[in-house]
């Protein structure tokens, strides 16, 4: 009980409370509204929801040290705790970030007479923002639990917001592989309760010292967790859902919704399972990893359509995040690099979520602009909307791994982790994603760039809106200039392994 | 009653068969709501196993556990509220003519992006 004894409820615990609650809050009142107004009373919770994520950083990066909170002031068995360590505060930020910017890309110009998102939308960002916050906060497996159902619930109307039969049938599809993963996540966790008693993250790593029972409840979770993730072979939900959606929606979704359940992955293996068995499953969750990161990005050459194109993008770039498992794992025995694998995955995470949500915002006013997003009738499109076909190129620039980026850095890291450790085949599935990115990348740009063929007649596109793209693909380019910084950050509160970060 | 054929673990098996037949179902039949019956199945056997779980106490290490029964009844508001979700999906689905597949649907997607909602 040593460590769960020292885990105190912090002075300022409550903002993991509040971070939950205040997008929460807004749901009601907005459906009392006309979609005018709620677009400006959304603007009100995103605006707190980002001033109290900013403050709760801060408090972790000040103090050093997790935050915590229990609900009704009951300790963990008796009651749930909530807990945002230096991981989680970093997801919490890169998501308040991808939020707030996904809402003020989907804002109208005030007068404008311009079709407007529709009402729903709101109300389903802040849930989305709500869900995710608890799933980085909530330290119990069941809190958990209804964290993903509730991002599972928010995260698939926002696919069909248009009602088309395509989309709906997308939601649809998506919907039954949340929910696959979800009831795998559910039995995982009776296994655990049943075995050891308790559904406490912390309780949990100390009563569980690598029993069958704990690899197969951790193994049945993680499946589920893959197929909420779309990671090879369950991506097929994927791209029809994250190319389908509005913009602002599929940007949300392919940048942040689908870390979740990956935290969650992270959150099994290294924070509750024994060294051991991560070691023993690493090389399964990398082998995969490699296989989205190849066979996705070869199918995102195919592509004829631009969202598609950058759907099926995510699901190669997901993989690169499970190449780190088995680098990480192995910090053990090799020290620092294994920490610079760990550093390097987060690195990737944050970078691929700006760079992809200015992708698909950058798309989003593309199609607009030219009222399609048929790749091979964007040729010149670079001359119409140039803004956001270079917002798109820097985001371009991070998936591809070329420097100056944070994909590259991120890129560098798990490759010097990969040949120090020996592991050369991770090596080569780095290098061959890269060289796959830069083709799917190009293939896009360097028509956009060229004269063009046929004269269209852009539909004007708020300026801003474009403005919001382009800074978020800067964010990306400019993570490269602050490589190692996280790190110290990343390892507030984790289990000791994952400390001395910086090489 | 001998230790095989006691009621939690033939509650336990049950569940198990439950888990097998529902997963079975959800990767092999195409039909959405065949589908969604399939979740419906494999839900139910957890929900047992959790019944199992509380009935044993094992992980508290006494007679009844009330957590898991509390659990199971989150649990199933959830799957509910899950199933609801999916079957209005699929009858909206159902009510809309089929799509024609002329290859054109992204000037349909750009134009109905920024819906109107009022």
């Amino acid at each position: 009980m040593s460590l769960i004894a020292s885990v105190h409820a912090s002075p300022l615990g409550l903002l993991l409370v509040l971070a939950v609650i205040v997008p929460l809050c807004g749901l009601a009142p907005l459906l009392l509204l006309k979609s005018r107004v709620a677009e400006r009373a959304a603007l009100v919770f995103l605006a707190a929801g980002l001033a109290i994520v900013c403050v709760l950083c801060f408090e972790v990066a000040r103090s050093g040290a997790p935050l915590a909170y229990f609900l009704g002031g009951f300790k963990p068995p008796l009651g749930v705790g909530l807990r945002a360590d230096g991981f989680s505060a970093f997801m919490l930020g890169v998501t308040a970030v991808v939020i707030v910017s996904a809402g003020l890309f989907a804002m109208t110009a005030p007068g404008a007479d311009a079709p407007r998102m529709p009402l729903a939308f709101w109300m389903l960002l802040l849930g989305v923002w709500s869900a995710l916050n608890l799933v980085y906060v909530a330290d119990d497996l069941f809190a958990l639990y209804v964290a993903l159902e509730l991002l599972t619930f928010a995260a698939v109307p926002l696919v069909c917001l248009d009602g088309r039969a395509k989309t709906l049938s997308a939601a649809l599809q998506y919907l039954l592989f949340a929910l696959f993963g979800s009831v795998l996540y559910l039995l995982g966790a009776a296994l655990l309760y049943g075995t050891y008693g308790t559904l406490d993250i912390i309780l949990l790593a100390q009563r569980a010292h690598g029993e069958p029972a704990l690899l197969a409840a951790l193994a049945l979770m993680t499946a589920g967790m893959l197929a909420k993730a779309a990671l090879f072979p369950l991506y097929l939900w994927l791209p029809a859902a994250h190319a389908g959606a509005p913009a602002a929606a599929s940007a949300i979704l392919s940048a942040v919704v689908i870390k979740a359940p990956i935290f969650l992955v992270v959150r099994f293996w290294y924070d509750i399972a024994t060294p051991a068995q991560t070691a023993a499953v690493a090389p399964i969750l990398a082998a995969l990893g490699a296989g989205a990161v190849v066979l996705c990005g070869v199918f995102a050459l195919r592509q004829a359509r631009l969202k598609l194109l950058i759907a099926y993008s995510t699901a190669a770039q997901i993989g690169y995040l499970f190449l780190m498992f088995p680098l990480a794992a192995a910090s053990a025995g090799a020290g620092a690099w294994g920490a610079i694998a760990w550093t390097g995955g987060a690195l990737h995470l944050v970078s691929h979520a700006l760079s992809k949500a200015a992708m698909f915002m950058a798309a989003g006013v593309i199609a607009e602009t030219v009222g399609h997003d048929r790749i091979a009738q964007l040729s010149g499109i670079g001359r119409i909307v140039p803004i956001s076909v270079f917002a798109f190129g820097l985001g371009g620039l991070s998936l591809m791994g070329l420097p100056p980026s944070g994909g590259f850095v991120a890129k560098v890291m798990l490759l010097t982790s990969a040949v120090q450790q020996g592991a050369w085949w991770i090596a080569i599935v780095i290098l061959v994603g890269g060289l796959l990115a830069a083709g799917y990348v190009l293939r896009v740009l360097l028509p956009a760039l060229q004269r063009p063929v046929a004269e269209v007649v852009p539909v004007p596109v708020a300026r801003w809106r474009e403005m919001v793209a382009l800074a978020l693909a800067l964010g990306a380019v400019a993570l490269g200039f602050v490589p190692l910084q996280p790190a110290a950050f990343l390892a507030i509160g984790r289990p000791a392994s994952w400390e001395g970060a910086a090489p | 009653m001998s230790a095989l054929l006691s009621t939690p673990t033939l509650f336990g098996l049950t569940g198990a068969a439950l888990v097998a037949i529902g997963l079975y179902g959800l990767i092999v039949q195409g039909d959405a709501v065949r589908r969604i019956l399939a979740f419906n199945i494999l839900g139910g056997g957890i929900f047992l196993l959790f019944g199992v779980i509380a009935r044993r106490g094992a992980g508290a290490g006494f007679g009844g556990d009330p957590v898991p029964q509390a659990m199971v009844i989150t649990g199933i508001v959830v799957a509910f509220s899950a199933t609801a979700l999916a079957v209005a999906l699929v009858r909206r689905l159902q009510a809309l003519p089929p799509e024609a597949e002329d290859g054109d649907e992204a000037t349909a997607g750009a134009s109905t992006e920024r819906e109107a909602a009022s």
